[in-house]
């Protein structure tokens, strides 16, 4: 659906972004993954077509990006890391003037404003003033605006920027909702949005893609296996001896590479045990065997942050 | 021209619930009406012909206009761009013309509207002396036509930076500069001084207006230096994109 060549900016003398290439395809969320300041947010303005490249190529569909923006922009909706928002306005004339700005007639919107109104939450808004908006209705206002005149292609900069917990887990369902019926860009830095909403990952760093694929394929390729994390009750009072103890059981397994201790949660003990294939069932079976209390296992939740951190620092 | 009119609609909005679009009507019909009472109803008036009263009325409104204009133009793209509001029409199926044409248009209606309120004035001078409608008429074309040009000016300052008060500053100056090639015009030696007079957006091109002589090259003058600046607006605009 979208095919990006050597996709390249300068602002001056300065590269932002590129030389990147890269394709995504209809249907799929893919989160940008980077640091502040590697070129996330002006890649995905180049997507938007609100900046012109200084080299390379951009597909979207048979349009050609760079040569036809115009008919581009018809086919994306696109919230900023800031709401393009015009605070003296209602939320309602604020979305009718998004839609009519992007080609919607007053029957299309009459049909689509309520239901995406519905969709972000915002119906009881409706006839509030956007200055006096909290920042988390404020961002959901944007969001609407960018799928108010429902567009192929959805981008969406840091979208939970900051929100509180409450209003990112809000934020995380409008998204999910979203995303069975756009294919969405994200870009962030918080790892465990990308993980949670993505299909797809790019990894930036200095402007450049320096990894792309699955959560899977970029933990298989760089952590080289399965993470598994284990939380289990301690036998002793403070603890001491079991860490080891179950550290040694661990690493009886057939296949495991690597045990390591990540302290305590809620009173547990956590392990991360990682192993060319997954191993959840025998490191359950070994650990109740032993007659340890297991409270929880799961696939590790920092294997993202782990892969993340790998490739950055390997970088550097 | 559908895009153009959705802009003009809501930067039309923006100006009439905007505290500073009432402010600026306020001030010019302030000014204006003390200026015309000091030189008509005034004690220090004197004796003086209706025609030559209503020439004085549209000369010093032309002032007031032009610094109007300058106002309420040089923040319609600065602003936004400060707002990060921009992007909204920047990343819409919208041409750089078109933004430019809409926000210019908005900020003209609005400028039309205060400068038509001054209309009681001219009324005044009817109703005690002998003047012709078509002074009047002439007179006010001419006003809109001068508030045309300066928010051409205003908007393609507008377009240069994303700080208003730069572009307030920048697009004063250069209204300002365009308002001295009239006195710089009568010092300098001839050829230079037919440029500077030719090109100067008060003196000559303005005087005509004034007396209710209504001539074509006043009009093409103030068309022209309208579409120029709005012209390079649109190509400010455009490089933004690319820079």
């Amino acid at each position: 659906m979208l095919r990006a060549s050597g996709l390249t900016k300068y602002f001056r003398k300065k590269r932002a972004v590129g030389p990147v290439s890269f394709e995504i395809e209809q249907g799929q969320t893919v989160g940008f993954l980077g640091l502040n300041g590697v070129g996330k947010t002006t890649l995905l303005r180049l997507i938007a077509c609100d900046l012109r490249p200084s080299a390379g190529s951009l597909m979207v569909r048979d349009i050609d990006g760079v040569r036809d923006p115009h008919r581009l922009r018809r086919l994306v909706g696109f919230l900023p890391q800031r709401p393009p928002l015009y605070e003296e306005m209602t939320v309602g004339d604020y979305l009718q003037f998004a839609g009519r700005i992007r080609g919607m007639d007053e029957t299309q919107l009459r049909d689509r404003l309520p239901m995406v109104e519905e969709i972000t939450n915002i119906t009881h808004k409706h006839g509030e003033i956007i200055r006096h908006l909290s920042h988390g209705y404020r961002q959901r206002v944007g969001m609407a605006q960018a799928v108010l005149h429902d567009p192929d292609l959805l981008i969406l900069d840091e979208p939970t920027h900051g929100l509180d917990p409450a209003q990112i887990v809000e934020i995380r369902a409008v998204i999910r909702g979203l995303k069975e019926h756009h294919t969405v860009l994200i870009s962030s830095h918080n790892l465990p949005e990308i993980s949670q909403t993505c299909d797809q990952i790019l990894v930036l760093d200095a402007g450049e893609i320096i990894a792309a694929g699955t959560e899977e394929d970029l933990a298989g390729n760089l952590l080289k296996g399965q993470h598994v994390e284990v939380s289990v009750l301690p036998r002793s009072a403070n603890g001491a001896g079991d860490v080891s103890s179950v550290t040694d059981l661990l690493r009886q397994i057939p296949g495991v590479t690597k045990v390591q201790s990540e302290g305590t949660a809620n009173g547990a003990l956590v392990f991360v045990v990682e192993a060319k294939e997954d191993r959840a069932a025998d490191v359950c079976r070994v650990l109740v065997q032993g007659g340890w209390g297991v409270v929880r296992l799961e696939p590790s939740q920092r294997k993202l942050e782990s892969v993340f951190l790998e490739l950055v620092q390997g970088r550097s | 021209m559908r895009a153009v009119r959705v802009i003009f609609r809501r930067e039309l909005g923006a100006y009439l619930t905007s505290t500073m679009g009432y402010v600026v009507a306020a001030v010019m019909l302030l000014l204006d009406g003390l200026l015309f009472y000091g030189q008509a109803l005034g004690p220090a008036a004197g004796e003086r012909l209706s025609t030559d009263v209503l020439t004085r009325f549209f000369f010093t409104t032309s002032g007031l206009v032009a610094i109007a204009a300058v106002v309420l133009s040089t923040r319609l793209l600065a602003e936004e761009r400060q707002l990060e509001t921009l992007v909204l029409l920047n990343t819409s199926p919208v041409k750089d013309t078109q933004i430019v044409v809409g926000k210019f248009l908005s900020a003209l209606a609005f400028l039309t509207v205060i400068t038509s309120l001054t209309v009681y004035m001219p009324l005044m001078i009817m109703v005690n002396g002998k003047v012709s409608f078509g002074q009047v008429g002439v007179g006010y074309l001419g006003l809109v036509l001068l508030g045309s040009a300066v928010i051409a000016i205003g908007v393609f300052a507008s377009s240069l930076t994303r700080h208003p008060l730069l572009a307030a500053f920048l697009g004063a100056a250069f209204v300002g500069i365009m308002f001295l090639f009239w006195p710089l015009g009568l010092v300098i030696p001839y050829p230079l001084s037919v440029v500077f007079q030719g090109l100067a957006i008060h003196g000559r091109h303005f005087t005509g207006f004034e007396v209710g002589v209504l001539q074509l090259k006043d009009v093409v003058y103030y068309l022209a230096v309208t579409y120029f600046f709005l012209l390079m607006a649109t190509k400010a605009m455009e490089a933004k994109r690319w820079e």
